[in-house]
């Protein structure tokens, strides 16, 4: 198995090499003790203070003399994102970047100044250096505990250097990984979609303005628009190997589930080919299908098809709008909206339609249920003039709050590791997409642009 | 003709897309491996568990997409749809129930379907902004459902009569108003043919 790639052939090996290859296993020989390796705080039970000085920004490999600007910018650029990175987990105590300006800048992995971050009370810090080589950049970084001056992470990264945020998100999720045992979001994916081009609707009398699929970074940068077709597009969703996004387009008239395989410059995948109107696509934890609601029987129901658009079965048969499902993590049940009891309210069932029960009490819709091992489904909740973000925990039922009539806010969706919601909210004027963490802090505007609804989180 | 021209013009608008993504510079992905520990501190602890590579980051493709179908509609068909003999139909709070109002507005708009008999028309369905989008989608549907099934019943053609909902998505007044809401939740009526 070849670990070091060639950065230009590295796109396409990769993705090779990730679908077939077994999970790489830790070397016998020297396995170190959680003691070694974990950095705690010096105070029991409080989270650990890091800090993410500027990385170190080498002369290139191929010449002498002082580093150039965009190796420094890169090493600036690093250390930047890969604080938030670290951040927004809340599993270490980020020292603000400005505490330690004053400490001098250690020019090469060996000359750190532990006693000047002792005084600063780090249990933490982060070193790392940024080299241009002839096909690209190396980055390497170390995680030293400050009390005994050892290293308790070491790793080069090598690829390109034209987007340098992935490197500080490879880092934050390696370093979440090895030191809390933590599945980091730092490089997920949100998408959601956009009215933010502008662009008239075609065949339309009234003015109606465009609205199409946007997919970012989970941290809102690298903002792409996905689809060009002029038209109102919306609930998209990634597919759990974040290859795809399926979505709602009104295209063709009516509305129709189409999926995009985004890296494939492929023509985007009519499924439904206006049998009825079809809406709110999710796919099922393995991959193979789509969930749906279609009104093509007379009212809107909730169908699964594989995700080719073959073998579409109905799962609820009632006369009440049955809408927006989602999974749960097995696979084995599927939670939606349904006005059968009068409002709309969030339903569970079996994934073969068997067993309905109502969970929520009170307008609710768009139930998003969250990656084990939580058990809980977010959704959004009539609390008065406009909507708020809730989240039900299916064992005891109990009901919790994140959102507090901030504007109207609506549209949940979860991190995979179930510890952020994405959604949209009025509460800054226009709609606009927001995280926030499942206590109901940090919150973290994403985009600023037109109005952006509808998020919903990628692998 | 015309035809030919808008999917070019599609077309462009696609590789203008792509074009753009492409000058955004390549994404590549970061290889990873695991370090020696460092030499300095002489009693280093170091994971020396070899890490999985990154996940590729690679540019999404934008491929070009068609535009709707019935993009082009004759001159005549815009101007009777501008100042069109149908009236809308309007709806209570998270009804799709038909008032005698709208019971009244849809007699109206039969006859004028009776009249014409060669339109073809689209029944959209809308909501006001309280509801949440996704169930919306579904209220907007049975709006337009409603509407329609009550004209077949006057002896409309029911092939002359499609469906699609909006939700809250194309709002007729923007207004933060009850006297706005109730403009928005309707059903629409588009002819989209007529000889």
């Amino acid at each position: 198995m070849t670990k070091i790639l060639v950065p230009s052939l590295a796109l396409f090996a990769g993705l090779a090499l990730s679908a077939q290859q077994p999970p790489t296993s830790p070397p016998a020989s020297r396995q170190p003790s959680d003691l070694d390796v974990v950095i705690s705080s010096g105070d029991i039970g409080a989270a650990p203070r890091f800090a993410v000085p500027d990385f170190i920004a080498l002369s290139s490999v191929a010449r002498s003399g002082a580093p150039d600007t965009e190796t420094a910018d890169a090493a600036r650029t690093i250390a930047r994102v890969l604080w938030d990175d670290l951040n927004f987990e809340r599993e270490f105590a980020l020292i603000p970047r400005d505490v330690y300006k004053t400490i001098p800048a250690a020019t090469s992995i060996t000359d750190v100044p532990f006693d000047r971050w002792r005084e600063l009370n780090a249990d933490g810090v982060v070193i790392g250096t940024v080299q241009k080589t002839d096909t690209g950049v190396r980055v390497e970084v170390r995680l030293f505990n400050v009390r005994s001056g050892q290293s308790a992470f070491n790793m080069e990264y090598s690829g390109s250097i034209a987007n340098v945020r992935v490197y500080a998100h490879t880092i934050a999720d390696d370093i979440h990984k090895t030191q809390r045992n933590l599945r980091g979001v730092a490089r997920t994916r949100l998408t959601f979609n956009s009215d933010r081009d502008g662009e008239r609707l075609s065949g339309t009398v009234e003015n109606r303005g465009s609205k199409e699929i946007y997919i970012s970074d989970y941290d809102g940068e690298n903002q792409r628009r996905m689809t060009v077709n002029r038209d109102l597009n919306n609930t998209s969703v990634w597919s759990p190997d974040g290859r795809s996004i399926a979505y709602v387009s009104w295209r063709r008239g009516p509305p129709n589930i189409f999926i995009s395989n985004i890296y494939s410059g492929l023509a985007p995948q009519d499924l439904t080919k206006s049998i009825g109107n079809n809406w709110t696509p999710v796919f099922s934890p393995d991959g193979t299908r789509i969930a749906f609601s279609s009104n093509r029987d007379g009212n809107p129901e909730i169908y699964v098809m594989n995700k080719d658009g073959s073998n579409v079965r109905r799962l609820t048969n009632h006369p009440g709008n049955d809408i927006t499902p989602t999974w749960s993590p097995s696979g084995t049940q599927i939670a939606f909206t349904s006005s059968r009891g009068g409002d709309a309210e969030i339903y569970v069932m079996g994934a073969d339609g068997i067993g309905i029960q109502r969970v929520t009490n009170g307008y609710s819709d768009r139930p998003t249920w969250s990656p084990a091992p939580f058990n809980e489904i977010a959704f959004a909740a009539r609390t008065g003039p406009g909507n708020d973000i809730r989240v039900v925990d299916l064992a005891t039922r109990q009901v919790r709050q994140l959102t507090f009539g901030e504007g109207t806010n609506e549209s949940p969706a979860f991190a995979p590791n179930g510890r952020h919601i994405a959604f949209n909210s009025t509460r800054s004027g226009k709609e606009q997409v927001f995280t926030i963490a499942r206590d109901g802090k940090d919150l973290r505007q994403i985009t600023r642009t037109g109005n952006n609804k509808q998020p919903h989180w990628s692998n | 003709m015309m035809r030919r021209a808008v999917l070019q013009a599609a077309a462009t608008t696609a590789m203008t897309a792509s074009v753009f993504l492409a000058a955004c510079g390549g994404n590549k992905p970061p290889v990873a491996k695991p370090l020696p520990p460092p030499p300095s501190p002489p009693e280093t602890t170091a994971s020396s568990r070899p890490p999985l590579p990154p996940e590729p980051v690679p540019e999404p493709v934008v491929p070009p997409e068609p535009l709707r179908d019935d993009a082009i509609r004759s001159g005549s068909i815009d101007d009777i749809n501008r100042n069109s003999p149908l009236k809308p139909v309007f709806f209570d709070y998270d009804s799709a129930d038909l008032s005698p109002a709208a019971k009244t507005a849809l007699d109206e708009n039969a006859g004028v379907l009776k009249k014409y008999g060669t339109w073809v028309l689209t029944i959209e369905g809308h909501c006001d902004e309280r509801g949440t989008p996704e169930y919306n989608l579904a209220l907007g549907e049975r709006r337009a459902v409603a509407a329609r099934t009550y004209l077949v019943a006057l002896g409309v053609a029911a092939d002359r009569l499609r469906t699609v909902s909006y939700g809250k998505e194309f709002p007729f007044d923007p207004g933060k108003d009850e006297a706005a809401w109730a403009k928005n939740r309707r059903a629409h009526f588009v002819i989209t043919a007529a000889k």
